[in-house]
């Protein structure tokens, strides 16, 4: 194959696709044959009522959750059954909606827990090679020192996470999953619990990632945060699709505003 | 006197070091990782019938022995018991941590009475005499040859704790610290928890298994009496006395459970007849019992405590705090 050819294979594949996906919890369907596909650099939407079912239709893109039906392909190859650590190496990262930093390390630390195939994670490297380990930190720090400055967090390097706010958790998140290089991030709510000051500071991030060429996927409730952010939005209720288009669209639809009302849902 | 009493010291610190490998491998497997294994028993039996199996002289009455140098008898013992705690490790590390205490539990009663019964190779309830005993040759002179057993126990406990305090503070302990924090927060960062847990489960038991395998041959004879549970709740009063998550707190520990050990048998044989001798023993494990109750009182993560560990590239990583806590949570 022609290397024009397989960048422009690449260009056309979705980052991330959801075809069918099904989640049963005992009697209920939290995702009931849902079908949602991430354009490559978009920046995706999506909303819908409380018990729509976004999050777990995150846990199933991130693979957190193993699905009962559907496929998953990232990036043109089948990840269904893959688990969430293959789903991170092959590019796709998310953040939670309740941030989940490891308390008791450094901030610096969390960051760095980020990279992927680090030698210096196979134990008996850093016994044979410990040159090689020490020479990828040190790159690994300056990389997480970088991504710590690009959400302003650098000056709390050496404190515990314990001690970060709520939006300075998320920022911490979103600066972790960085550190991985995802093609792909699914964001779950950056907005909630976040004051003014720090929001517009995660707006403008998510916003920069975008145009670095990173596709994104977003939870969030706050919908001028989603008309600011994205172009089209995906609707849930229920389990399932509902419908799509630009934010004006979306909030002019009687079918969402129903949704949200509690008709369909 | 005083030589008797140098050698005195040098045998008991000798045998309270193989407690602090024992412990050390505790450690890899509790402090650092969270694995709750009760059989500590049973992996220092296989590192120690594997050592003693390979060095000691051919015997027609059972299987081996190999005649190997001890130091085989000591890489081998430690390999065999790192490969049979994977093997365990890759059929159970997924039990939730109660689960896996009663698992391995298991495994050390079945390696106890396999020890017992396996006649033909472990010698059943004779055990295996004869161990070869590092100089050997000066077994004649006690102080020298307690001294000298003594450097070995002292080299190859520094050895593991700069590999293992190495290893912590090493992208790989990194991990295993987020896993015991976070486990889904890990897995979504693509480090799978189940692999690391079996490579700190393994490493953890071959280190048991050396610590088995050099305090055959310090002592010269095993049976399967040695290694009951007994054995086990000894090197977890240690950990917890010297402070889990440490690996200093893990030798310190070793060295001062084994001395109230050792003093209370003193005391024993001083006041009681010896009739009442072997009932008496039973205070031994009441002295350990109660110390581990005080310190848990007093000192509830041991006299060492945890140490905060930070990988070891980031030396220049930690920036003075004044004010920032306050400032971080403000904001």
């Amino acid at each position: 194959m022609q290397p024009a050819s397989d960048l422009a294979h690449t260009l056309a594949t979705s980052p991330l696709e959801a075809r069918g996906v099904t989640k049963v919890f005992g009697g209920l369907s939290a995702v009931d044959g849902m079908s949602i596909s991430l354009q490559r650099g978009e920046l995706l939407g999506l909303i819908g009522p409380n018990g729509a079912g976004k999050t777990t239709l995150f846990n199933l893109l991130a693979g957190s959750l193993r699905s009962n039906g559907g496929t998953i392909v990232v990036n043109g190859t089948d990840m269904t059954r893959a688990g969430p650590e293959a789903r991170i190496a092959n590019g796709v990262g998310r953040t939670f909606q309740i941030p989940r930093p490891f308390a008791e390390m450094t901030v610096l630390e969390n960051v760095l827990t980020g990279g992927q195939r680090q030698s210096g994670e196979r134990a008996w490297m850093n016994i044979v090679r410990p040159g090689r380990v020490a020479a990828e930190e040190r790159a690994a720090v300056e990389k997480a020192r970088a991504l710590l400055d690009f959400v302003t967090l650098s000056r709390l390097e050496g404190e515990p996470a314990r001690v970060l706010s709520g939006g300075q958790r998320k920022l911490l998140e979103i600066a972790r999953v960085l550190m991985a290089d995802p093609d792909t991030i699914l964001l779950d709510e950056p907005a909630a619990g976040v004051n003014p000051t720090l929001l517009e500071l995660i707006i403008d991030r998510v916003l920069d990632l975008n145009a670095q060429g990173t596709s994104i996927l977003l939870i969030e409730h706050n919908m001028e945060m989603v008309s600011r952010l994205c172009s089209r939005v995906v609707v849930m209720a229920g389990g399932r699709y509902l419908t799509e288009g630009t934010p004006d669209d979306i909030a002019r639809n009687p079918t969402v505003v129903d949704a949200y009302l509690g008709g369909v849902a | 006197m005083s030589v008797e009493l140098v050698s005195y010291g040098a045998f008991f610190l000798t045998m309270a070091l193989t407690y602090a490998i024992i412990c050390l491998g505790l450690n890899v497997q509790w402090g650092q990782t969270g694995l709750f294994n009760v059989g500590i028993a049973g992996f220092v039996a296989v590192g120690a019938y594997v050592s003693a199996l390979l060095t000691t002289p051919d015997d027609p009455n059972r299987f081996g022995g190999f005649g190997l140098p001890i130091f085989v008898g000591w890489i081998g013992g430690a390999l065999a018991t790192g490969l049979v705690s994977f093997l365990i490790g890759a059929l159970t590390i997924r039990l939730r941590a109660d689960y896996l205490a009663i698992a391995t539990f298991g495994v050390a009663v079945v390696v106890q009475l396999a020890a017992l019964n396996l006649e033909p190779i472990t010698g059943g309830p004779f055990g295996i005499g004869f161990i070869p005993r590092p100089f050997a040759d000066y077994a004649g002179d006690p102080l020298v040859f307690s001294l000298a057993n003594l450097g070995i126990l002292v080299a190859i406990v520094l050895v593991l704790y700069v590999v293992l305090e190495r290893l912590a503070r090493s992208p790989w302990g990194r991990v295993l610290r987020a896993i015991r924090e976070d486990e889904q927060a890990a897995l979504a960062l693509g480090k799978s928890a189940v692999k690391f847990r079996l490579q700190a489960f393994a490493i953890g038991g071959g280190i048991m298994g050396l610590a088995g395998a050099v305090q055959a041959h310090f002592i010269g004879f095993i049976a399967p009496d040695n290694y009951v549970p007994m054995l086990t709740f000894q090197v977890w009063a240690m950990l917890i006395v010297g402070g889990s998550g440490n690996n200093k707190g893990a030798i310190l520990g070793a060295v001062l459970v084994w001395g109230i050990w050792a003093m209370s048998a003193g005391a024993v044989s001083e006041l009681f007849s010896p009739g009442q001798q072997a009932r008496a023993a039973a205070l031994q494990i009441v002295m350990i019992g109660v110390a581990l109750c005080a310190i848990l009182l007093l000192r509830p993560r041991g006299i060492l405590g945890e140490e905060r560990v930070v990988s070891r590239h980031l030396g220049g990583a930690r920036l003075p705090t004044d004010g920032k806590t306050s400032d971080a949570k403000s904001s």
